[in-house]
């Protein structure tokens, strides 16, 4: 057994667990949620499993390093941290029709990473720019960030939904009108762009102590830099705006969803369509 | 939260508006840079987008525009919203955080969002003992006075979580105000010392040393005031042929004589004298350092030769030369030499670059080692500024955690005679986070409920 097979097996209890969670949704079955949920613990503890594999087989390779170094392994990390996240919200919220949301996108991260033709899965050794310990530090509070802002659009998305459903007064047992109330969907999303807030500080924090360690300068506007920045000004609009001029509700949901497609952007498009001193993060 | 102030300049920058207009215009404006390359020479902008947005590019300084008059405006103008918006609104929490809660009148206490009602069989001293006691039992710790009909308890958590939001605004404050220190420009158009701050790189060949660096963009020469030597670049590979380390072993010398030797990596920079070097690059020479030695005779030559020429050891009696190589980019992998002592046909072989070989023939034992020659690109900063940076990192973390995830709680117990027993009024506020306040506050009154 090894990690990609693990690896494999996570994929596929994430897919099955979006599909429950979307049957909960559309079917109004409770058992199907169970399952779901169970199906999303399932494969977040063979994850985790698969994860610490892959740290071990690395130094059976010789190479000996955190899975974190390129896009496979921080997809692959990306959907750890949002399953978990997602996991702790519905055990602390009781908000499980969230999963119908969530587990889709940490699914199809997943697949994306097993499947796609550019994404390169092998164990390499470390090139010299990643050599350093602020490697960890830097993506594990990076992706914890990004995971928070992705259930945040996840939540905006659906509170839109669930504003539709009340403006054309659906019955509660309609889909959408099942969704919870949207008071508390507001509250949730509000809470969890604060907790990625945070990290997504601490994520631009170490990535400029890490390059001042590795190239003598903290900022150098390289377009990575530049887009997590915007991210950043964007979220701490938001948080302005709910603070000091009540902004909730609808227009929160939107600036959620916009955040995601920032933080996305960040993610994807600057690896994908810009270049830069993360070019590494691109195979 | 309005500002107090009715100074309308005052109030225009400390208002919550601008700060989102300032937002939201720094995050859009930076997406430019993102999408059109940055500092690449005149004539790339004018190939790649015409000579017309070219001039406009320039106009608007486009190319630079990290740097420019107008986003540097953007940022000052950021800068002076969060120092105006802090000030105008600090008196206000100061006053809030140092409000006596005992003074607080049962009006004020009916407009809490948090009450509760409880009729205790005791006389008012005892009840407001009882209550009290509870306070201290979840953690609180109440005061006590005497008001109008009878007795007030108050007690409060967190009240400094206010200043929270405003640690944070500091510590951009922070971060911008190192920014500025560390900033080569303002060292040399403001300050008029180039020395006190700049980045710059340097080009050094193995075996030679530099005293002056030359700075990014305005190529200025600045002296280091002690010189570096490069003794050996080296890059070890994997066995994927994946770089692994890229290492300039230097000597650090002052007035001519070495002080310390170092190895610079990549991450592992080296700092002397307040002047960090960085590895960031290097140049693959065109020239060979060959090392050649003789048994039995215990002969040692050592010699830097191009390709294609041969070369003679007199004292050994051998001629020899590098007529091959197998370059990978500029690094050479490989070199086939040529090598003849006068005896029998001449040796022709390859030779891992730096490896040595050994080499068997009539006149005697020759161990053989080519090493090609190494520029090493080192970059070089002196940033006095960016302790101030750090500390203002570390303080935004904490800043935001108090911000965001503490609050100011307060609780009030109001102690009034009705007869024979006494009427308790339970109220309590928080200023974030209501929700979780909300269960611990019930939690208190059950307490006594049940206790009762």
């Amino acid at each position: 057994m090894d990690s990609s097979q693990l690896f494999g097996i996570t994929m596929i209890a994430y897919l099955f667990s979006a599909a429950f969670y979307l049957g909960l949704l559309i079917f109004k079955l409770p058992r199907a949620g169970q399952i779901g949920m169970l199906l999303a613990a399932f494969g977040a503890v063979v994850q985790t499993g698969a994860l610490g594999l892959r740290w071990y087989e690395s130094y059976q390779l010789g190479h000996g390093h955190a899975p974190l170094t390129n896009m496979y392994e921080s997809l692959v990390f990306f959907s750890w941290c949002t399953a978990l996240l997602y996991l702790f919200m519905e055990y602390r919220f009781k908000a499980r029709l969230v999963g119908a949301f969530v587990m889709p996108c940490v699914a199809v991260a997943m697949a994306y990473a097993s499947f796609s033709d550019r994404i390169d899965d092998r164990i390499n050794p470390l090139i010299p720019a990643l050599q350093s310990n602020w490697l960890i530090a830097h993506v594990v509070t990076c992706f914890i960030g990004y995971a928070a802002f992705a259930v945040a659009g996840a939540l905006g998305l659906m509170y839109l939904i669930k504003r539709r459903a009340v403006q054309r007064q659906a019955p509660p047992n309609s889909i959408d009108g099942s969704l919870p109330e949207l008071r508390v969907i507001d509250d949730l999303t509000h809470k969890t762009i604060v907790f990625g807030f945070l990290w997504l500080s601490a994520g631009i924090i170490t990535g400029a102590v890490w390059a001042n360690e590795a190239w003598g300068t903290y900022w150098s506007w390289d377009p990575k830099e530049t887009w997590s920045i915007i991210t950043w000004f964007l979220y701490a609009s938001t948080l302005h705006a709910r603070f000091t001029r009540g902004w909730q509700g609808r227009r929160l949901a939107w600036l959620a969803i916009v955040g995601f497609f920032a933080v996305f952007f960040t993610y994807f498009g600057v690896n994908f369509l810009l270049s830069g001193l993360h070019s590494y993060g691109s195979s | 939260m309005t500002p107090p102030s009715n100074h309308p300049v005052r109030s225009f920058f400390a208002s919550v508006q601008l700060a989102l207009l300032l937002l939201f215009l720094l995050a859009a404006t930076s997406i430019i840079g993102t999408i059109i390359p940055q500092n690449s020479p005149p004539s790339f902008y004018i190939e790649k987008f015409g000579a017309k947005t070219a001039r406009l590019f320039q106009l608007l300084d486009i190319t630079d525009m990290y740097n420019s008059w107008w986003f540097l405006a953007l940022l000052t103008l950021f800068a002076l919203n969060l120092v105006v918006c802090s000030l105008e609104r600090l008196p206000g929490v100061i006053r809030t955080v140092r409000r006596d809660g005992l003074q607080t009148s049962p009006d004020q206490l009916s407009k809490q969002p948090f009450r509760q009602t409880m009729d205790i069989a005791a006389p008012v001293v005892e009840a407001t003992r009882r209550a009290a006691d509870l306070l201290r039992a979840h953690g609180w710790q109440p005061r006590e006075a005497t008001v109008a009909d009878g007795r007030l308890l108050f007690a409060e958590r967190g009240p400094w979580s206010r200043f929270g939001a405003y640690v944070v605004h500091l510590s951009i404050l922070m971060i911008l105000a190192g920014a500025l220190v560390g900033s080569s420009s303002v060292a040399s158009r403001v300050l008029r010392n180039p020395d006190f701050a700049f980045k710059g790189s340097a080009m050094l060949p193995e075996q030679e040393s530099i005293s002056h660096i030359l700075a990014f963009k305005s190529g200025q020469r600045i002296d280091l005031g002690f010189s570096l030597r490069c003794d050996v670049f080296a890059i070890e590979y994997y066995p994927n042929g994946m770089p692994k380390t890229y290492r300039s072993s230097v000597t650090v010398l002052e007035n001519g004589k070495p002080v310390r030797t170092a190895d610079i990596e990549v991450n592992r920079p080296l700092t002397h004298r307040g002047v960090t070097f960085y590895q960031s690059s290097y140049q693959a020479g065109r020239e060979y350092f060959i090392t050649l030695t003789k048994q039995p005779d215990n002969l040692t030559q050592t010699a830097v030769i191009p390709p294609a020429r041969e070369v003679s050891w007199p004292a050994a009696g051998v001629n020899y030369g590098i007529i091959n190589r197998e370059n990978q980019g500029e690094v050479t992998r490989r070199l086939k030499i040529w090598f003849s002592d006068g005896q029998g046909e001449p040796a022709v072989f390859w030779v891992p670059a730096g490896e040595e070989t050994t080499l068997e023939r009539p006149s005697g034992n020759y161990r053989i080692q080519a090493r090609q020659l190494y520029a090493t690109g080192l970059q070089a900063a002196k940033d006095p500024g960016v302790w101030l940076v750090y500390s203002g990192c570390l303080l935004m973390l904490v800043a935001l955690y108090i911000a965001f995830f503490l609050s100011h709680r307060r609780v009030w117990v109001q102690v009034e005679p009705t007869g024979q027993t006494s009427r308790l009024l339970f109220a309590g506020t928080a200023n974030k986070n209501r929700v979780a306040f909300e269960k611990k506050f019930a939690a208190l009154v059950d307490d006594l409920e049940n206790h009762r």
